[in-house]
């Protein structure tokens, strides 16, 4: 990817479209937080692609001053794919929600994550269907009630993070849909990953799913009630920053700094290039604190790594350069 | 039954059909390969045909393992693998119990005998032996003990298990086969020297048994005749021997070549589409991006996403894969981009026949899709033409800034024939529409005036950043419109569009005769049959009977209706139950429309076809 000589501000990704989300939607904040981390990432806009499913959030590109195909319900992943494959210059972001891609995109979204590409994938949480209007999603709870589950939701939900570390996640990050700064950083530190990176967003939906997070993202409660993780720091939350995370037996357990002789070194330390997936999993399922932050990081090849260097070798030994050399070849015969 | 010693004579043929049978691991493609390619190279015109079960390691004797390799071959034009086989050769009372039909009285087949077990009988389900209870009485019948014949020839060659010597016994088929026609083995010794390179023992033990069955044939002259198929007039030039899939997947190398683009290819594995994948994935050397993708719809997706930016982009599959990949190729047409779908039909509903061939798709690929989404159709109709027509498709897609079906069938997919090598250098040049730098005049609907055609402005292009998809988009600019009249225009316009290409393709013209009595009309796979039975009627007397075959769907040529008027009855045979026919009801309503048709997941037959059109003459 070549660097952007211009030095862009936020505006110049700003389409002439209206943007159309309902008041006090948080997806607002990632568009806005979007629009900012472009120009840290110091890309240039004619190199950047959006690609989306359907649903609210998938409206995204529209309102991207880049390129950005609005595409079918699902299958963002797929047609990513295609264009980081086609052009791996392109600086790619999959825009999708939760039905989007752990519904109906359930399948390619496992896979995409398996192999590699190097793609960014924003995940905009709210455990509900937005646009079709307040039915449950793979995320809800059980016991929620939706449109489409008046008495309860009975499905037992996924958890984002679980299933992509599970289908092989390299790069999973968590935010809340209030902290447009993090986000920001989190975007560039996801752009500046080379494979697939997957950041879930827990969004509020002000319509139809009012308030889910705010037990743990409501500013008044957000320092106590989350954890957000840097690499190499010591797991450290609370609004005093007294409050850590210490593993006991298999179990992570909330210390108190100072407390039963609990000092700062005791804290595990953050670590999220570890390749064994345990503490990731594990720091993924922890209902209090929530992990936020970015919760793991694993370099590996992406897909277009491993293909060039196939391409490479095959081109480098091979006799045919050009479609003649092939059709000429081997058993041919001549008519007079 | 013919099994005493007769006089031995030359005959000469214009043609013979030949048909390799026995159990899956009794190498009958393999034969059948080296006697086509051999008879090819002798300067035949040939055609073949496999034909295999579904299941890959089917019980041994079975009557549904039994696998079978038929070619044709001519000193005259041969354009279908054939329908009634001269030459049945059989390993098995299994595969003779199922492949008796196809032979007619007074033909010839010939049986190992030591096949003709107590157990391997009960398996093919017969109560008598067939070589002893007088049910072959019609049939010259070779009996040849080619198990133990072949172990007498290998007895004395080091290094070989019980396993590979009965296995080597096709050799001593093929050996005697290539007596009878006056063939030489060299090609086939050329082949073992090839493949056992660094086995010198199984090239010793193959090339034994081949001679053998070559001099059995000679000296006992158990068989009546050796037959000679002189060489066949052929346009000069360089041939080899190709499989339609291959050709389908050489295409695209091709237009790929020839319009400077990369080719990419997203692909979900299927029978019978699954062997153009694996021809294309051979071509790294040439750049070719393919994309094996967790299923049918990620496929299609992969192949927009590198439309998009700007690949020849293509995806392969049959119908059950089109099925799925509907909804994303109706946002290939929304968003009008280049892109091709192989579709191979295969025997449907449903799962239906996946190794059997039908032309039941036909409106799959018109109308599948939801709301109105037109897109170009065109078809193949012989295992090298697929090459044309997949660099054809190509080239309307990039042209036309479309959407392209191009639907061939199991039979001509699988089916291989002679092909007249085609440079790149002498292919039709391939414009596109790609946009490479911003100029005030661009917007992303702005179309051209002949094609109507956007313009391909892909990412990495500075000033052109624009946003693409599903929704309904302003004529213009691309953007969201919910305005009834934009939507009713955008519909005619992707119409007129498709229509349109009627201006940039060939017109239709019949053969046989340009008016008369009796227009068949077919399409696609069915060509050589229908085209080899107006052939015999001609040559019969009838002159008046005239062929229009269609490659082009969607549109249809333009001097169609022109052709229809000529003639006074108009049959459509097509392997499905009248869809074409359906189709040209709906674009020519004044015009009546006879129907063939068969649904038995086979090819029609020669003389099924002409004693259909004899019947309309009367």
């Amino acid at each position: 990817m070549e660097t952007a000589e211009k030095k862009y501000t936020f505006k110049d990704f700003a389409s002439n479209q209206e943007v159309r989300w309902c008041p006090g939607c948080d997806d607002y904040v990632v568009l806005r937080s979007m629009q900012k981390a472009l120009p840290e990432m110091g890309v240039k806009k004619e190199d950047v692609v959006f690609i989306s499913g359907i649903g609210c959030s998938s409206r995204f590109p529209y309102y991207m001053e880049t390129y950005g195909i609005h595409g079918i319900h699902g299958r963002a992943p797929g047609i990513a794919s295609g264009v980081k494959l086609a052009n791996p210059d392109l600086s790619v972001w999959v825009m999708t929600g939760d039905g989007d891609a752990m519904a109906i995109g359930g399948n390619h979204f496992i896979h995409v994550l398996r192999r590699n590409i190097d793609l960014n994938i924003v995940l905009f949480n709210n455990e509900i269907y937005g646009l079709t209007k307040g039915q449950f999603s793979p995320t809800s709870l059980v016991g929620q009630k939706t449109k489409s589950s008046p008495y309860g939701n009975v499905q037992p939900p996924f958890l984002p993070g679980e299933l992509a570390i599970g289908s092989q996640a390299r790069f999973f990050a968590r935010i809340g849909g209030n902290t447009p700064k993090d986000m920001s950083k989190i975007f560039v530190e996801a752009h500046n990953f080379k494979g697939t990176s997957l950041v879930e967003v827990l969004q509020n939906c002000v319509i139809f799913n009012d308030g889910c997070y705010t037990h743990v993202t409501d500013k008044s409660v957000k320092d106590d009630k989350q954890i957000y993780l840097e690499h190499g720091k010591p797991m450290i939350f609370g609004k005093n920053r007294d409050k850590g995370l210490v593993l006991n037996g298999l179990k992570l357990e909330v210390v108190t700094i100072g407390e039963n002789g609990i000092t700062k070194d005791n804290l595990l330390v953050h670590n999220a290039e570890e390749k064994d997936p345990t503490m990731h999993q594990m720091l993924v399922r922890l209902t209090y604190p929530l992990a936020t932050g970015v919760i793991r990081r694993v370099s590996d090849l992406t897909l277009e790594e491993r293909l060039e260097d196939l391409t490479n070798h095959v081109k480098a030994n091979s006799k045919f350069k050009k479609t003649d050399d092939l059709f000429f070849s081997g058993e041919t015969y001549m008519v007079k | 039954m013919i099994t005493a010693k007769t006089n031995h004579q030359d005959e000469s043929l214009e043609n013979v059909v030949i048909r390799f049978v026995g159990d899956s691991g009794d190498g009958m493609q393999l034969t059948g390969t080296q006697f086509s390619d051999t008879s090819a190279m002798f300067g035949n015109d040939i055609a073949t045909f496999p034909n295999y079960p579904s299941e890959i390691r089917a019980p041994q004797g079975s009557l549904y393992g039994v696998s079978g390799f038929q070619v044709h071959f001519g000193s005259v034009e041969v354009n279908t693998p054939g329908d009634n086989v001269d030459l049945l050769v059989t390993m098995n009372p299994a595969a003779l119990k199922t492949n008796l039909h196809a032979v007619k009285p007074g033909h010839t087949i010939i049986v190992d005998t030591d096949s003709f077990t107590k157990k391997n009988l009960e398996k093919a389900l017969y109560v008598t032996n067939p070589l002893e209870d007088g049910s072959l009485e019609n049939y010259r019948v070779i009996e040849v003990a080619m198990t133990s014949l072949t172990k007498e020839a290998l007895k004395n060659v080091e290094g070989l298990d019980n396993k590979s010597i009965t296995r080597s016994k096709n050799m001593f088929a093929l050996g005697m086969v290539y007596w009878m026609y006056d063939r030489s083995m060299e090609h086939t010794i050329e082949f073992f020297n090839k493949k056992f390179k660094n086995k010198p023992h199984l090239i010793k033990a193959n090339t034994k048994v081949l001679n053998a069955g070559y001099n059995y044939a000679n000296t006992l002259e158990l068989i009546p005749s050796a037959y000679k198929v002189s060489p066949a007039k052929m346009s000069p030039g360089m041939y080899r021997i190709i499989m339609g899939n291959t050709a389908t997947a050489w295409g695209f190398l091709a237009a790929a070549e020839k319009s400077g683009l990369e080719l990419f290819l997203g692909s979900y594995p299927i029978t019978p589409a699954t062997d153009i994948l694996h021809e294309i994935v051979k071509h790294k050397h040439f750049g070719v991006k393919a994309f094996q993708a967790e299923d049918e719809i990620a496929g299609i997706a992969s192949a927009i996403g590198a439309a998009f930016a700007g690949d020849l982009a293509i995806t392969t599959t049959s119908g059950p894969g089109l099925a799925l990949k509907g909804e994303a190729l109706g946002l290939a047409m929304m968003i009008e981009l280049p892109l091709v779908v192989v579709d191979v039909q295969r025997g449907g509903p449903s799962t239906g026949l996946p190794t059997k061939t039908e032309q039941s798709d036909l409106l799959q690929a018109m109308y599948g899709r939801n709301g109105e989404s037109p897109v170009i159709v065109i078809a193949a109709s012989t295992p090298a033409n697929c090459f044309d027509y997949a660099y054809e498709a190509s080239k309307l897609a990039l042209e036309h800034m479309t959407p392209v079906i191009l639907l061939t069938d199991g039979y001509i997919a699988n089916g291989s024939a002679p092909w007249k090598i085609r440079s790149v250098e002498e292919m039709p040049d391939i414009k596109n529409n790609l946009l490479k730098e911003y100029n005030d005049d661009w917007q992303p609907y702005k179309r051209d005036e002949d094609t109507l055609a956007r313009k391909w402005a892909v990412p990495g292009t500075p000033g052109l950043e624009h946003r693409v998809g599903g929704l309904e988009k302003d004529g213009l600019t691309g953007n969201v419109s919910y305005v009834p009249e934009n939507h009713e225009e955008m519909t005619q316009v992707r119409e007129e569009k498709v229509q349109r290409v009627q201006n940039f393709i060939p017109d239709l013209k019949t053969k046989f005769a340009d008016s008369g009595d009796l227009l068949v009309v077919g399409w696609g796979g069915t060509y050589g049959t229908i085209y080899s039975a107006i052939k015999q009627l001609k040559q019969d007397g009838y002159t008046n009977v005239g062929l229009a075959h269609f490659n082009y769907i969607n549109p249809l040529p333009k001097n169609t209706e022109e052709i229809f008027k000529k003639f006074d009855k108009i049959i459509v045979c097509e392997l499905n139950n009248g869809q074409f026919a359906k189709v040209l009801r709906m674009n020519f309503n004044n015009i009546e429309f006879l129907q063939h048709n068969k649904i038995q997941g086979l090819p029609f037959g020669k003389t099924e076809l002409m004693d259909k059109f004899k019947n309309l003459l009367k």
